[in-house]
């Protein structure tokens, strides 16, 4: 019983993963760049996200579109000022870049003189954990988090499904001349990814804030979520969610069968048998090299 | 501007090309060597300091700068290169011999993660030696009968045959003659075939094979001379900090080192120190600064985060081939001085090409 209770926990942890690994992914799958700053995008938009309904007071159906709109703004602004001038240098500039990007917020973050290096709370009306059938006891947060991200999928493929920026940020993910050669506007797009990639990392956030608070080095869970893209493959959807629960299994089950010190480690052990094993992780596309 | 025309082949391979150049090094030696006569302990600490973040960078430079392979774990390398020298310090070996122990135990430890190199690239290796960071440093504070774990290990005074460094000039000369010899012992590298391979790697893979280079033992050979420089590096941290606890050596400080070789100019022997010390010269930079801040920005803690983070994106977007790249410019253009145009220097924009082809 203890088990299942363990599994269902992870499988909850493992959705936050997926989603911050969906931002990543997006990036990556349509720039062909990895962007750091993730992780630091999330934390910005918890503390936007705690502006909005402590500070000032407003309800949560307006404070989560709200913080939502607001990053993909900054996705957007940062897309446009910082990436663009870059594109076409080494993979090595764009990281360092976003990099950059990370200390910067987290550096302005702690500047703010109401946030400083504390730990804050966001006041989300969450009231007791449910049981369920079983003797299971889940947390409404957990809930959430996973009801939202089952959500959050059927949006992502309905949009890549149906619409034309959906299709259009496919055919340039593929093959980016050929989509500019096709009248496809393809640096636009890439504004539009990573503004879509900022909106989903300050969902996240709002997801995450009641199980981790909100505080300046939130980001740094990012770096969990690395393991989660690779593990499913970097330039899969699918494979970021799936990546993101078996990692929050595997850590939850290492934390409970494994002497004290396996948890952490264990996403960073499994993630380097994943690429021993199947260098392109579970998901991910196979493409043949030509000269 | 100075025009060397070659006449034998030993010329070409000379590693200074004139004797200006000659004479500049020379200086900036003297310079070295006198410095602990007139600086005064801090400010000499803070040299010694700039001189190991040299060797280290030239570690993490052999391998991004030159091979191409960029390493988010090289403070793991930093880290076993550390304890090594700490253990075998409190085990009485002189220093003469466990600093060169030290670096071998890192270069080992970097073959073992040269083999998962083999079959990854691009930031799937970030990621790889990203993990291989975290898991060392894990190791690290676990491994408590070794290590001593997260309540940290005192390292002892090096000592070679009756000789004990026990004061800041004696361990400023040690780490002089380190940089020295690793200074040159990497540049002597770089102009031998091993050398002229890391960087055919580096610009393209496929021409590095169609020219007969193993692409295997190159890139593992990259990661334990890599591992080696870092990992001496590591020994002498240890003796400067004297304490080691293993979140020295964790994901911040890999960073740190990343921004080190950026910043310096990726590369470039001279970037490797030149990063050194502005990794060093930043953080005292802020601190004199402050007094002259209002004080709510002066006194914020995340003040340095957000300098640092500003001039890495500066650098990377105005000056990709960092302060070396700089200084070559300025260089220039006093040579050329009435006939310098913009862009001379100038990165060539290349199209991007999908690392999921390469």
């Amino acid at each position: 019983m203890a088990a299942w209770q363990v599994l269902v926990s992870g499988l909850a942890q493992g959705c936050i993963y997926g989603l911050i690994a969906l931002g990543f992914v997006l990036i990556y799958k349509a720039t062909e760049t990895v962007s750091f700053a993730q992780g630091d995008l999330m934390m910005v938009g918890g503390f936007v996200a705690l502006l909005l309904l402590n500070h000032l007071g407003w309800p949560l159906w307006a404070v989560l579109p709200l913080s939502v709109l607001a990053l993909a703004a900054l996705g957007l602004g940062l897309e446009r000022l910082v990436i663009r001038p870059v594109l076409g240098q080494p993979a090595f500039s764009v990281v360092m870049l976003t990099l950059g990007l990370g200390y910067l917020a987290r550096g302005l973050i702690t500047m703010l003189p109401v946030v400083g290096t504390e730990t804050h709370r966001l006041n989300l009306p969450y009231g007791e954990p449910l049981q369920l059938p079983g003797g299971l006891v889940l947390a409404v947060e957990q809930l959430v988090v996973m009801g939202s991200t089952v959500l959050l999928c059927g949006l992502l493929f309905a949009l890549f499904r149906f619409t034309r920026v959906g299709l259009a940020m496919q055919a340039a993910s593929q093959n980016q001349l050929a989509a500019h050669l096709m009248g496809i506007p393809v640096r636009r797009l890439n504004g539009y990814v990573w503004a879509l990639a900022a909106g989903v990392a300050a969902l996240a956030a709002v997801l995450l804030a009641p199980i981790t608070f909100v505080h300046a080095n939130m980001g740094l869970i990012g770096l969990k979520a690395f393991p989660a893209a690779v593990v499913g493959g970097f330039g899969s959807l699918p494979g970021a969610i799936l990546g993101g629960l078996i990692i929050g299994v595997v850590e939850a089950l290492a934390g409970f069968y494994l002497p004290e010190g396996f948890k952490d480690v264990s996403a960073y052990v499994l993630v380097l048998v994943v690429l021993v094993l199947m260098p392109h992780g579970l998901l991910g596309e196979r493409q043949v090299k030509r000269v | 501007m100075r025009t060397v025309f070659k006449t034998s082949y030993d010329q070409d391979i000379d590693l200074f090309k004139h004797g200006g150049q000659r004479f500049w090094y020379a200086l900036l030696m003297l310079g070295l060597v006198a410095a602990p006569f007139f600086l005064e302990s801090y400010a000499l600490t803070q040299l010694s300091f700039v001189l190991i973040y040299g060797v280290v960078g030239l570690g993490l430079m052999l391998l991004a700068g030159f091979t191409g392979l960029f390493s988010m774990g090289h403070a793991a390398f930093l880290g076993v290169g550390a304890y090594a020298q700490a253990l075998l310090c409190q085990a009485g070996w002189p220093f003469l011999l466990s600093m060169p122990v030290a670096g071998a135990l890192a270069a080992a430890v970097g073959v073992l993660v040269g083999l998962p190199a083999l079959r990854v690239k691009g930031i799937y290796l970030a990621i790889a030696t990203l993990s291989f960071g975290f898991i060392v440093e894990e190791g690290l504070a676990r491994w408590e009968s070794l290590t001593g774990g997260n309540a940290g290990l005192l390292v002892p005074q090096a000592q070679a045959f009756g000789w004990v460094v026990d004061s800041g000039e004696k361990f400023y000369a040690v780490c002089l003659v380190v940089a020295v010899l690793s200074t040159l012992a990497v540049l002597n590298l770089l102009r031998s075939p091993t050398g002229r391979a890391f960087v055919a790697v580096r610009d393209s893979e496929v021409s590095a094979q169609c020219m007969g280079i193993h692409l295997a033992s190159t890139k593992t050979l990259a990661f334990a001379l890599s591992a080696f420089f870092t990992g001496l590096g590591g020994a002498l941290y240890a003796h400067q900090i004297r304490f080691l606890s293993p979140d020295q050596f964790g994901i911040l400080q890999s960073i740190d080192l990343l921004l080190l070789v950026t910043i310096g100019g990726l590369g470039s022997v001279h970037g490797a120190f030149l990063g050194a010390i502005f990794l060093i010269a930043m953080p005292q930079g802020i601190a004199m600064l402050k007094d002259y801040l209002p004080p709510h920005i002066g006194q914020a803690p995340g003040l340095q985060s957000a300098v640092f983070g500003l001039v890495l994106i500066g650098f990377v977007l105005f000056e990709p081939l960092g302060l070396y790249g700089r200084w070559v410019k300025i260089r220039t253009w006093l040579q050329l001085f009435p006939f310098y145009r913009r862009g001379m220097l100038a990165r060539q924009k290349s199209y991007q090409k999908s690392e999921r082809l390469r």
